[in-house]
């Protein structure tokens, strides 16, 4: 597993959010130990080694002399620019790359790598599955609330995205310009209250209130504080998420506690994004009953991959850019509202395939082979 | 609950109203363990009314009968044991211990001991019933599953949902002899009662394997096809066969729908529609009724067997997960419906 170590990436404003220092990696380790219960059963071993920096460049040269010495997959946890990067110093060796971590749009699209997929929903994806939603709810009329940071006007995009697909409309949006200043401190509550209704005044009349702010530095301040007695939405209040540490259905609590014991912590959505990375390898080791890499990448192209990955049906990538197609749940902090795809979202393949970019809007060219 | 109450109370009316024109009829009651209220239907299979609900541990799943019938042994996976109640008066008889999350039981053919997976802790327990003991722990995959028993009583065969794989298991010495790759999510086993072939279900493969335990490996795919449910939604769990083998009942689940299987040739012959995400069967003794536990719609559907036609709906508790008819046919124990 490759890991960019972000020393300067403000903490969110929730304690609960800190992330703690195995994000991720956890999930890695439990689909080993996952791996290798099976494996145990087929005399395959699994191993995990881990790459970590802050420099991306070092990752990727390191990276780079794990896979000529013989690993064949690897799970990153890396912005978007270094991933492609790294696909394409890797590019022509028998290895592939499985996005844990980056949802960004052009790395499954215009920039996709035929050596990259991705476990992590793309933004497309999870306003996908909140649109259909509040589609679902007949709360059509959507005020946008955008922060000032590039992934937040990203997400402010899927959004807008979303709300023509699925006939949503954005009715005003405001930028929600803030400066940092320190995370923690003793008061703050109190101009908060005053700023939150003072800048949420005066918009039309609406449903609900979206928030795009990625790096839940200002969101949480929505809730509870707009001028008008409407729901917040997007990365505050309903989210959509891979996954959530509260989630019981498919089988999951077994999962969760598997994961507790193992990390003495909740399951985060990208240990979970890790964990179906590792788990993709192992599911086509065991299928194959190969540890060769280039017969285990190959039937991972295959039709007749599919994964169990907790969410109620089978997980498969698509064959155009390498994306998992999942099921997405919408959540609060403290437990999941639904699941996207909602019911009457009807697709003439797979109903998963009306979260994110589909095969014919697909700017993807390199799967074209 | 508001609605199982007043069913519950119809149910109530009804049963006091026929008590008054002749005396109870003995029928076989089946029992149905309610996973999200914590309770066990018992239905009537003359009246097909619930006519009790024994109140149980937390989160009821696995259910099965002692091999003299006596007994009716429930796995309250969130109390990590089972409960045993009296099949006649239905009360509490005792605890059996399990490990973590005890999911479904299954009897040796000789009556004791049982085998229990944990779904928690990759583990298959083996428990002296009578005693009330832990015999020992066999590891399995992860997250173990489906439990059958060859007839025999030689191989116990258990699923791994996680490692997707039937593991064959001897029940003299414990020694895992062989494991077989299936489809994703393996739920359910089931041998025929002449021992030729067991059936493993693979709830997310969309599948049911069938396996030869002679040769120990898998000799047909069985597919499903229902025209206007996506193949998502197929997700075969429990799996019966009818008394001569001939022919095969697998529930799909979301499909809310039983196959009925020509059980020689594999060939799927028809799809009953029943109650939602329908994942466990049980038959009368007499294989003339078949139950299915409906979880998502709260309710049991009685299938005619000779018929294979869906007779009646009949509302359980809340999320009916296992189900277990006794042995023979008892006298209703008359102490009223659900309380």
């Amino acid at each position: 597993m490759v890991r960019q170590l972000r020393p300067d990436r403000l903490p969110p404003l929730s304690l609960l959010d800190l992330p703690p220092k195995d994000d991720g990696l956890a999930g890695a380790r439990l689909a080993i130990d996952d791996n290798n219960t099976t494996g145990r059963f087929l005399k395959q071993n699994f191993a995990l080694e881990l790459i970590e920096s802050e420099d991306p460049a070092e990752l990727i040269a390191e990276t780079k002399k794990k896979v000529e010495a013989g690993i064949g997959f690897v799970v990153t946890d890396l912005d978007a620019k270094p991933t492609v990067e790294l696909a394409d110093a890797l590019k022509g060796l028998d290895a592939v790359i499985f996005n844990a971590s980056a949802p960004d749009e052009n790395i499954r699209e215009e920039d996709c790598r035929a050596n990259l997929k991705h476990t992590a929903p793309s933004r497309a994806m999870l306003a996908d599955a909140l649109a259909q939603y509040l589609a679902w709810k007949r709360w059509g009329n959507w005020v946008l609330i955008v922060g000032p940071a590039p992934e937040d006007k990203a997400y402010a995009d899927a959004l807008r995205r979303s709300a023509q697909r699925f006939g949503m409309k954005i009715l005003e949006e405001r930028e929600f310009k803030y400066d940092p200043g320190s995370r923690r401190s003793d008061g703050g509550f109190e101009q908060i209250q005053q700023q939150i209704p003072t800048f949420t005044q005066k918009l039309p009349p609406h449903d609900v209130l979206l928030v795009a702010d990625e790096g839940e530095l200002f969101g949480e301040y929505f809730p509870y504080r707009t001028w008008d007695a409407r729901p917040v939405a997007g990365t505050a209040g309903l989210f959509p998420t891979s996954w959530h540490p509260a989630i019981e259905l498919w089988g999951g609590t077994q999962f969760q506690n598997r994961f507790k014991r193992l990390a003495s912590r909740n399951m985060r959505p990208l240990d979970y994004q890790a964990w179906m990375a590792v788990r993709s390898i192992g599911e086509a080791a065991t299928r194959t009953r190969s540890v060769d890499r280039k017969a285990i990448i190959s039937y991972m192209l295959s039709p007749e991959f599919e994964l169990a990955a907790f969410k109620g049906r089978k997980l498969t990538y698509r064959a155009w850019n390498g994306q998992l197609r999942q099921p997405i749940v919408l959540a609060t902090g403290k437990m999941h509202v639904t699941v996207s795809p909602q019911p009457g979202f009807l697709h003439q393949y797979t109903e998963l395939d009306t979260l994110g970019v589909d095969r014919p809007e697909t700017k993807c060219r390199a799967y074209n082979k | 609950m508001t609605l199982f109450k007043n069913a519950a109370a119809l149910a109530a009316l009804s049963l006091s109203s026929l008590a008054l024109g002749a005396g109870p009829a003995a029928a076989y009651k089946i029992f149905v363990s309610n996973e999200k209220e914590n309770t066990v239907s018992v239905i009537d299979s003359e009246k097909l009314e619930v006519v009790h609900t024994i109140k149980t541990g937390n989160r009821p799943r696995g259910i099965i009968l002692s091999k003299d019938g006596k007994w009716v042994i429930v796995c309250t996976s969130d109390d990590n044991r089972m409960q045993v109640f009296d099949a006649e008066t239905y009360q509490f008889v005792k605890d059996l211990p399990s490990g973590p999350d005890p999911e479904l039981p299954i009897l040796h053919t000789s009556g004791n001991p049982l085998y229990v997976s944990n779904e928690d802790d990759n583990l298959v327990t083996v428990v002296d019933i009578f005693k009330g003991t832990i015999v020992t722990d066999i590891p399995v995959g992860v997250e173990p599953e489906g439990m059958g028993m060859s007839p025999d009583g030689k191989i116990l065969v258990n699923t791994s949902e996680t490692t997707n794989m039937a593991h064959f298991i001897t029940t003299d010495g414990f020694k895992n002899v062989e494991n077989i790759l299936v489809d994703n999510r393996p739920r359910v086993a089931e041998f025929k009662s002449d021992g030729s072939e067991v059936w493993v279900s693979a709830e997310i493969g969309g599948t049911v394997s069938v396996i030869d335990p002679a040769q120990k490996k898998v000799t047909h795919k069985i597919n499903f096809e229902i025209q206007g449910i996506t193949k998502d939604a197929i997700q075969p769990v429990g799996v019966r066969f009818n008394k001569d083998n001939t022919k095969a009942f697998v529930a799909l689940g979301p499909a809310n729908r039983v196959a009925v299987v020509d059980a020689k040739t594999y060939k799927v012959e028809k799809y009953i529609l029943v109650g939602q995400r329908v994942w466990n069967l049980g038959f009368t003794p007499d294989y003339k009724l078949l139950f299915t536990t409906n979880g998502t719609s709260n309710d049991v559907t009685v299938i005619d067997v000779a018929s294979e036609k869906a007779i009646k709906s009949i509302k359980t508790g809340r999320y009916p997960w296992g189900v277990v008819s006794s042995l023979t046919p008892i006298k209703s124990a008359e102490n009223g419906a659900a309380q």
